[in-house]
């Protein structure tokens, strides 16, 4: 800008008209060119930023969930003492009556005033739940040397010093009462180095109760503040391990989100096998076939429109025309013994769900395939029909083999939108909680019918329909990691599919 | 596009026979040089002088200087008063040719003057573009080429052809070979075998490929491609082979190792080819056609047509003087 006006105040006075759009050029903003390299490098820049701060806000968060947190005993003003992990901190601003209610308390009140009135609370997961602590009402922290986290199958964490092992016979006498030995006796049952079969673990919780956790019931358990960082990785490798690889539990706040991933491979699978062979006939008789015209140019821009309907729409076109229409007469031809009560085709499921999601992709795909198509050099043709080959025969041999990295294009931009996409899923056949995963051993091993999860709708859920969306709070940023992660296994895999093709039907070159 | 699979279309669009009217900015611009040649005896009688070019221009038909040579070889293909329209624009005028077997013939002309059109009339590739009409005769070994219940595709199985650009396919150089067998289904691994080695020994690149028969044809060089473009051409025996400028996208070596290659086919195929280089037509070929502006000037014995033209505008165009 100021360059700009430099040049203005500097310029001769009056150029010649024969040279007044040279003058022009040095004095014209836009001519110089330099401000809108600047402006579209800002736009990328901000762009990239965006993108840079979401990905690594879900790494971030995603990663961190599973790593072990110490445990803290925190004893308040009102005599309690809660044994738990720290999830986070919030600073708040106290209003002026609640500042003028602490004057009795000199000392704390003249320590508010100074930070200008803001304080802060700490949020701990206790066996109880999840509580916020006000820093002002504390007391004394310590971070106890035996204090256990049990991870349970039902009832989520719960925390304490390890008092006894209940042995199952209860002629045997209880094991020690020291923390460190009961510890280690648990740990040696566990490796299964003792002899003695024990049924419960009988925790101390820091109010001096006692809390007995049938062993059955743990899933893991680890002192948080003995670990060392093998320890702590250690742990940490096997909750990722329990989160890739087993059902949820509890509502869908613990365990893990195996059946989402195979939910979420699956349908993207039966997605890809019906997108693609739909959409490169389509663009076949587009391109090849159809006369070029008024028609032609009519259904193309109708496909490219399709590309930009809600999603949600093609979920009531799915549930109406697949689920309503297509499954429910199905069912009538060949598992009318189950209806009305238990349909198998005439409800959601996962059939219906890869083809909603086939025809949400189908416009990707037709372009994408259209653009590799008209890419493949006439001179092929030509080659191809002087060896007489006939108009298929040339599609067959020649066109489609060099479209095909073109083709893969349109798929992986097709698995792109695809695999993330919720909204239609949710009236087409994804749940909350399956109990049964689509492929399994029993015949037919795939059951195209039956409702499955999914990952994307399960951090929907996490999020938003979960009891307690405080312990699914982190969760959800993990799923997201793992839905982005597997989002981009399989972009990645058609990508390297895609330059195997390309390598071999490199263009000639001399 | 359209790949209209009979003839209807072609034939049933009945061209006007009389060529176009001159434009009248041709005419206006040299009034005199008309008046003066309008004195001329008739065009296609003279034997050595000029004044075809203005011939054409003011819209007269101008014969074919046969030379007497020509008509004693046996003919495998025959072009009778051809015609050829892209939309409305007239790209050949009564173009009449006979071919001889077993003989190199080759089209030489300025650019644009309709060598490449009729070689891609011969096996029809123009009936690829929608706008093109046409009307008149080929006759391939007697069997009318434009008749209407032609098999284009048989058609063109009964010739090869081969490309401005070598255009091997995205496949191995093997199954390059055995395309046009493919198409017909051939399966058996000894045919196949057979006619990929004849082939390429045909085309002189067997020697340079024999170990690296199932590497992608794209590996070639340029050359090397364009041998192999040939190789696929004449796989399945074709009658007549057609080479649309098969040099022009080559270096010099092997430009020559490809017209070493054209005189080796001499005699066992009958070749029609196109070329820009003069120089080329005199070393390959025992025909020469010279077209311009769509017509065929002159058609003799290469040697002939070189040294002794009948016609000045061929001895123009073939010394350099224009063209």
């Amino acid at each position: 800008m100021s360059v700009t006006f430099l040049v203005e105040s500097t310029a001769p006075p009056r150029p010649k008209p024969g040279r007044s759009r040279r003058a022009r050029a040095r004095t014209s903003l836009l001519a110089h060119g330099e401000p809108l390299v600047w402006l579209n490098g800002g736009a990328l820049a901000l762009a990239l930023a965006m993108i840079v701060g979401m990905l690594s806000l879900i790494f971030g968060q995603g990663i961190s969930t599973f790593w072990p947190q110490p445990l803290y005993a925190i004893h308040t003003l009102d005599g309690e003492v809660r044994l738990g992990e720290l999830t986070r901190a919030e600073v708040f601003q106290l209003s002026a009556d609640e500042l003028e209610s602490l004057r009795q308390r000199p000392a704390l009140h003249a320590r508010l005033v100074a930070a200008g009135g803001s304080t802060r609370r700490t949020q701990m997961r206790t066996a109880d739940g999840f509580v916020w602590i006000d820093d002002r009402t504390v007391t004394k922290v310590e971070k106890p040397e035996w204090g256990l986290v049990v991870e349970r199958r039902e009832g989520g964490r719960c925390y304490g010093v390890p008092a006894t092992l209940l042995p199952a016979d209860d002629s045997t006498k209880p094991s020690s009462s020291e923390p460190g030995a009961v510890w280690r006796t648990f740990t040696a049952w566990r490796r299964g180095t003792t002899d003695i079969a024990y049924r419960g673990l009988v925790l101390k919780t820091p109010d001096d109760n006692t809390l007995e956790v049938p062993l059955a019931n743990v899933v893991r358990a680890y002192p948080a503040n003995q670990l060392n960082l093998a320890g702590q990785l250690g742990v940490y490798a096997s909750r990722w391990w329990e989160f890739l690889s087993t059902a949820p539990r509890d509502a869908n706040t613990e365990g893990g989100v195996f059946p989402a991933i195979v939910g979420t491979v699956v349908m993207t699978f039966f997605m890809s096998l019906a997108v693609v062979p739909l959409g490169v006939l389509a663009a076949l008789y587009l391109r090849e076939y159809a006369k070029p015209g008024l028609l032609v140019s009519l259904v193309r821009i109708a496909v490219n429109n399709l590309a930009g309907v809600p999603s949600i729409v093609f979920g009531v076109f799915g549930l109406g025309f697949f689920c309503y229409a297509m499954g429910a007469s199905l069912d009538q031809l060949f598992f009318a013994d189950r209806l009305p009560s238990q349909p198998t085709f005439g409800k959601g499921g996962l059939l219906w769900s890869a083809l909603t999601l086939a025809l949400l992709t189908l416009p990707v795909v037709i372009v994408a395939t259209e653009e590799a198509l008209a890419a493949v050099p006439g001179s092929m043709r030509e080659g191809s029909y002087a060896c007489g080959a006939s108009k298929w025969q040339t599609i067959r041999r020649i066109v489609l083999p060099r479209a095909l990295p073109g083709v893969m294009t349109g798929l992986i931009l097709a698995l792109a939108r695809g695999a993330g996409e919720v909204a239609p899923l949710m009236l087409v056949g994804v749940t909350n909680l399956a109990f049964e995963l689509p492929i399994d051993g029993t015949w037919p091993l795939v059951h195209l019918d039956r409702k499955f999860m999914h990952l994307g709708f399960h951090i929907y859920g996490l999020g938003y329909q979960s009891p307690n969306s405080e312990a699914t709070r982190s969760l959800v940023y993990t799923t997201t990691f793992l839905l982005i992660a597997l989002v981009g296994v399989l972009n990645l895999s058609a990508v390297w599919l895609r330059s195997r093709l390309r390598k071999r039907y490199a263009l000639s070159k001399f | 596009m359209t790949f209209p699979m009979n003839s209807t279309s072609v034939l049933s669009a009945e061209p006007e026979p009389q060529a176009p009217r001159p434009a009248d900015g041709d005419t206006a611009a040299s009034p005199d040089s008309a008046a003066e040649t309008r004195n001329l005896p008739r065009l296609g009688t003279l034997r050595t002088s000029g004044g075809r070019l203005e011939a054409i221009a003011r819209g007269e038909t101008v014969t074919t200087e046969d030379h007497a040579g020509v008509a004693l070889d046996e003919t495998v293909l025959e072009i009778e008063h051809f015609r050829l329209w892209y939309g409305s624009k007239q790209a050949l005028f009564d173009v009449t040719l006979k071919i001889p077997r077993g003989k190199v013939t080759s089209l030489i002309g300025p650019s644009g003057c309709g060598k490449s059109t009729l070689l891609r009339s011969v096996n029809r590739m123009n009936d690829l573009i929608d706008t093109v009409r046409i009307d008149g005769t080929m006759r391939l070994n007697g069997d009318s080429i434009y008749h209407k219940g032609v098999d284009v595709i048989e058609l063109r199985k009964r010739m090869g052809m081969v490309f401005q650009k070598p255009n091997p396919f995205p496949m191995s150089i093997y199954e390059n070979v055995v395309y046009p067998l493919r198409i017909d289904g051939v399966r058996d691994r000894a045919t196949l075998d057979d006619v990929m080695e004849n082939s390429l020994r045909g085309a002189a690149l067997w020697d340079e490929v024999r170990d690296r028969l199932h590497e992608s044809a794209l590996s070639l060089s340029g050359g090397q491609q364009q041998r192999l473009c040939i190789a696929r051409a004449i796989a399945a025996e074709p009658e007549v082979l057609l080479l649309d400028e098969p040099c022009s996208a080559l270096d010099p070596i092997a430009t020559s190792k490809v017209e070493d290659l054209i005189s080796e086919l001499r005699g066992s195929y009958s070749v029609l080819i196109v070329t820009h280089n003069m120089q080329q037509a005199a070393r390959v070929s025992d025909y020469t056609a010279f077209m311009y502006l769509g017509r065929v000037i002159e058609y003799g014995l290469t040697p002939t047509v070189f040294t002794n033209p009948h016609c000045k505008e061929t001895e123009d165009y073939v010394t350099g003087r224009f063209g």
